[in-house]
């Protein structure tokens, strides 16, 4: 796998299926010599345009700021960690400009300098590179960072710094649709939260951008259809079970899956591909999993939202369910060899 | 015995970095990882340690001809537990707010792993000068561990050095816009960080040093 991560095209143009075994390595998976790492990077940047838009329109300048401020220190800490480690610069491969793409537009709009910066470090040094570099990490890097600046800067990423009245935008002068559901018991309508002119993190208020580029990240293949697939129907049955025991005045499964940084959460960042299970039975488990959390963060905890810490956590349970997934051979099981 | 192995020079000289407690032998780490948010929490742990450490050496190293070997982890233990409890006592009579802030990490001495250890291979076999020498240098070792891990943690999380005792800043207090300490520094996650990080460059160290 290591060979794979450096020179993924050498790899791709070697001969498919030498040895006869099955070989479960590390994703991305290369093969045919068209899925290739800067391929799917490329194609997650083009699914993130969308996402872009709608943040543009809604956060102006401060999504172009916290953008640069997360990509070029992605980039920077990429180089510097890269050649600590005595490796050829992986910069090519475009994932630590996803990384950053994604640690920005999870953060605040008016989220000070240092939180981007810091975050990105953080994401590429300890979320990535500690374990080997890419193919290797256990975690997602940019959720890695995003969980370390939420608990090294309170008060930069907490719910509060949602609200920037001095900022001169509208969008910025509520509390987000989650918080004002948490803490005041507001609903917020469900076109304003399709659309995404409500506040949030850069690129989580509009659910229609991240349907487009998650359905165009599907249709690529770059992202298994499985993970959102199955993260969406288990918070649509736990929020619509929910909904029955106990209903909320203009609170509907819908708002449950347009609100938040749910769908942004799904197709985005629990479908990378080395952070999350291998098969299809896998996937299904991850993205079920993953919703079954998201739900019970936003129900059961303080924080009004729990897409950064449901994906940490599913990460941390891939290996096992890795082994809960391994598929049947066609022909059955193989048997099991008694070790005397 | 005590003609083979390491001299009681040897012996220091190992305790402070090649086989320091914290970076080598990775032991102690209840303390390491709970009390180096300050710096003077980690000085107050390491002189308590060190106390403990050097005085149960000591007495140990003085009986080691009376020990009974099924018997000896029991009078280690109990050796240990009676300097720890006067360390114990003499923080809270005269550092009381100290003594409080460590809390139950003055009585965990007991069970950490470095003094025990340091008990069972060094004083229960060796001279008073071996075991008395080798105690002041894992002392010392476990001393540096704490302290550069505070170091980090203090400087990062609060922005200050010795913050309590002496008041200095090393980073400016700044407007929320422009810095801001890393409060992950000073809660649990960033003893585990710290601790990693550092470890990590003492082997970096130690494997350039090799090469």
């Amino acid at each position: 796998m290591d060979a794979a991560t450096q020179k993924p095209e050498n790899v791709a143009s070697a001969p498919v299926a030498v040895a006869p075994a099955i070989h479960i390595a590390p994703a991305p998976h290369l093969f045919g010599g068209v899925l290739t790492t800067r391929r799917m990077m490329v194609d997650v940047l083009l699914a993130l345009v969308p996402v872009l838009v709608a943040s543009l329109w809604m956060f102006r300048l401060y999504t172009v700021l916290q953008l640069a401020i997360c990509m070029v220190s992605a980039l920077v800490a990429e180089t510097v960690f890269t050649k600590m480690r005595g490796r050829r610069p992986t910069l090519g491969d475009g994932s630590a400009v996803v990384t950053g793409a994604i640690l920005a537009f999870s953060l605040p709009a008016t989220a000070p300098w240092y939180v981007g910066f810091i975050g990105a470090f953080v994401a590429i040094g300890l979320g990535k590179i500690v374990f080997g570099g890419l193919g290797q990490n256990i975690f997602n890097p940019a959720m890695v960072g995003r969980a370390f600046v939420l608990i090294a800067f309170p008060v930069a990423m907490g719910a509060s710094a949602y609200v920037a009245p001095t900022a001169g935008l509208d969008g910025l002068t509520q509390a987000t649709p989650l918080t004002a559901l948490k803490m005041l018991g507001q609903s917020t309508g469900l076109l304003p939260l399709f659309l995404g002119t409500t506040n949030g993190s850069l690129g989580e208020t509009s659910a229609l951008a991240c349907l487009i580029g998650g359905l165009y990240l599907c249709a690529r293949r770059t992202a298994s259809w499985e993970i959102p697939a199955a993260a969406i129907l288990a918070v649509a049955a736990i929020s619509g079970l929910l909904g029955v025991l106990g209903p909320r005045t203009g609170w509907t499964l819908f708002h449950d899956l347009s609100g938040g940084a749910f769908l942004f959460g799904a197709f985005y960042i629990a479908t990378d591909p080395v952070s999350s299970p291998l098969t299809p039975k896998g996937k299904w488990m991850f993205g079920a999993g993953f919703g079954a959390l998201v739900m019970l963060i936003r129900r059961m905890s303080g924080y009004p939202e729990g897409v950064m810490f449901a994906v940490l956590i599913m990460n941390a349970l891939v290996p096992l369910i890795n082994r809960w997934a391994i598929p049947t051979p066609v022909g059955g099981p193989v048997p099991v060899k008694k070790t005397a | 015995m005590s003609q083979d192995g390491p001299t009681p020079l040897e012996r220091f000289i190992n305790g402070i970095l090649p086989e320091n407690p914290v970076y080598r032998q990775i032991l102690g780490m209840c303390p390491t990882l709970a009390v180096t948010n300050s710096m003077e929490g980690a000085l107050t742990m390491a002189g308590a340690v060190a106390f403990v450490l050097i005085c149960s050496n000591v007495l140990i190293s003085l009986i080691r001809g009376l020990l009974k070997p099924h018997l000896r982890i029991l009078v280690f233990t109990l050796t240990i537990a009676t300097f720890v409890t006067i360390a114990d006592r003499v923080l809270a009579a005269y550092m009381y707010e100290m003594s409080k802030q460590l809390g139950p990490y003055v009585p965990l001495i007991i069970v950490n792993c470095i003094i025990i250890c340091r008990c069972e291979v060094c004083a229960s076999k060796q001279g008073l000068r071996a075991a008395l020498t080798d105690a002041v240098g894992q002392a010392l070792g476990f001393t540096l561990g704490l302290a550069s891990i505070a170091t980090v943690r203090e400087i990062l999380g609060s922005g200050t050095w010795f913050g309590r005792w002496l008041g200095w800043r090393v980073i400016p207090e700044a407007a929320p816009q422009h810095w801001s300490p890393w409060v992950v520094m000073v809660l649990p996650p960033g003893a585990f960080i710290t601790l990693g990080l550092l470890m990590g460059a003492v082997n970096w160290f130690a494997a350039r040093k090799a090469k």
